[in-house]
């Protein structure tokens, strides 16, 4: 999206930030095209995540003691979480799809985590990654509607509560608003990923800028990157819950 | 200075959608201090709403993300 283009921040006496620089995808092997089966950076991320995610997930699992230990405990809070949020928002026909829920969260989050890390790339900053998660999720609901409800899944847009002669208009809201889900649903993500760690390139770059005095952007990175860790979770979370919602929409959708 | 007027045009632009972003804030502020107040008020029912909290919040952030697109159009692809 932002492939070969420097935005220069700030520039003090030759110094130059370039906080998009690191959401630039390049290959990983030499070479300087990309092409649909080169690895790059992204790829080896993504590898990372799943990496990480099983790693969590399989080893947490491993010892099944009644006293859960450390890292059992993790997977435990992670699953029962994620769990009695799919049952509260989606209702308790909507657990047969917690795995697909589980699995894109547990993503979203580590790949959000693990982009903090110093000189790491955030897989979930490209929009070209989050509006595949986006219109996975988009396309699946409204065939599971379509599946389940067969034509009367269009009453979804036709709200019989409302006074007959709103209803047109309500529709037409309606059906622009859900087909308007999977945009905000991909760049919510991706825009809140992008922007958040460019600011902590920003603040960074004054760091090196002010000499001395680089010590009052030090302080205030660390306080943004304490928010970064907040929003990636949060935004991991949002991710999630509405894709729960859009579940709820789709297995009721008789308001 | 380089360029040509309609890629200053496209500048200005892009930094007029960030206007956008106070539109978002109030929103998400007006979330967060209703479900405050409200939960102020009756404690005990607030962790069963902090999901819809959160829904909320989703929703009027997602405006507020139109004008960070459209910013990003005006620079990157128009």
């Amino acid at each position: 999206m932002i492939e070969g283009k420097r935005i220069v921040a700030e520039e003090t006496g030759g110094f130059a930030i370039y906080p998009m620089e690191q959401f630039i995808v390049r290959p990983l092997l030499g070479g300087d095209t990309v092409g649909l089966f080169t690895i790059t950076n992204v790829t080896l991320w993504m590898a990372l995540t799943v990496l990480a995610v099983s790693a969590v997930l399989v080893f947490g699992s491993r010892g099944r003691a009644l006293v859960p230990t450390r890292s059992q405990s993790i997977a435990e809070v992670l699953y029962s979480f994620i769990y009695k949020m799919v049952e509260d928002v989606a209702g308790h026909d909507g657990v047969k799809y917690f795995p697909y829920i589980m699995t894109l969260f547990m993503f979203i989050l580590f790949s959000n985590l693990l982009g903090l890390i110093p000189w790491a790339f955030t897989t979930t900053s490209h929009i070209a990654v989050t509006a595949v998660l986006a219109l996975a999720v988009f396309i699946s609901v409204t065939v599971l509607g379509f599946v389940l409800h067969g034509a009367s899944f269009l009453r979804l847009f036709w709200i019989s509560s409302a006074p007959l002669a709103l209803r047109p208009v309500l529709a037409l809201i309606e059906i622009i608003s859900y087909f308007v889900r999977p945009l905000s649903h991909s760049i919510r993500l991706a825009g809140n990923m992008m922007a958040g760690h460019a600011v902590v390139k920003v603040f960074a770059g004054f760091a090196g800028a002010l000499g001395i005095f680089g010590i009052l952007p030090i302080v205030a990175v660390t306080a943004v990157y304490g928010l970064e860790l907040l929003v990636s979770v949060i935004q991991a979370y949002v991710f999630t819950i509405l894709t729960c919602v859009y579940l709820r929409d789709a297995l009721h959708p008789h308001h | 200075m380089t360029g040509d007027i309609v890629q200053m045009g496209a500048y200005i632009g892009a930094g007029l959608a960030c206007m956008g972003m106070g539109g978002a804030a109030i929103g998400v502020g007006n979330v967060a201090g209703n479900f405050l107040s409200g939960a102020l008020r009756n404690p005990s029912a607030a962790p069963g709403q902090t999901a819809m909290l959160f829904i909320g919040i989703a929703f009027a952030e997602a405006l507020g993300i139109f004008s960070f697109l459209v910013a990003l159009l005006l620079m990157f692809a128009v």
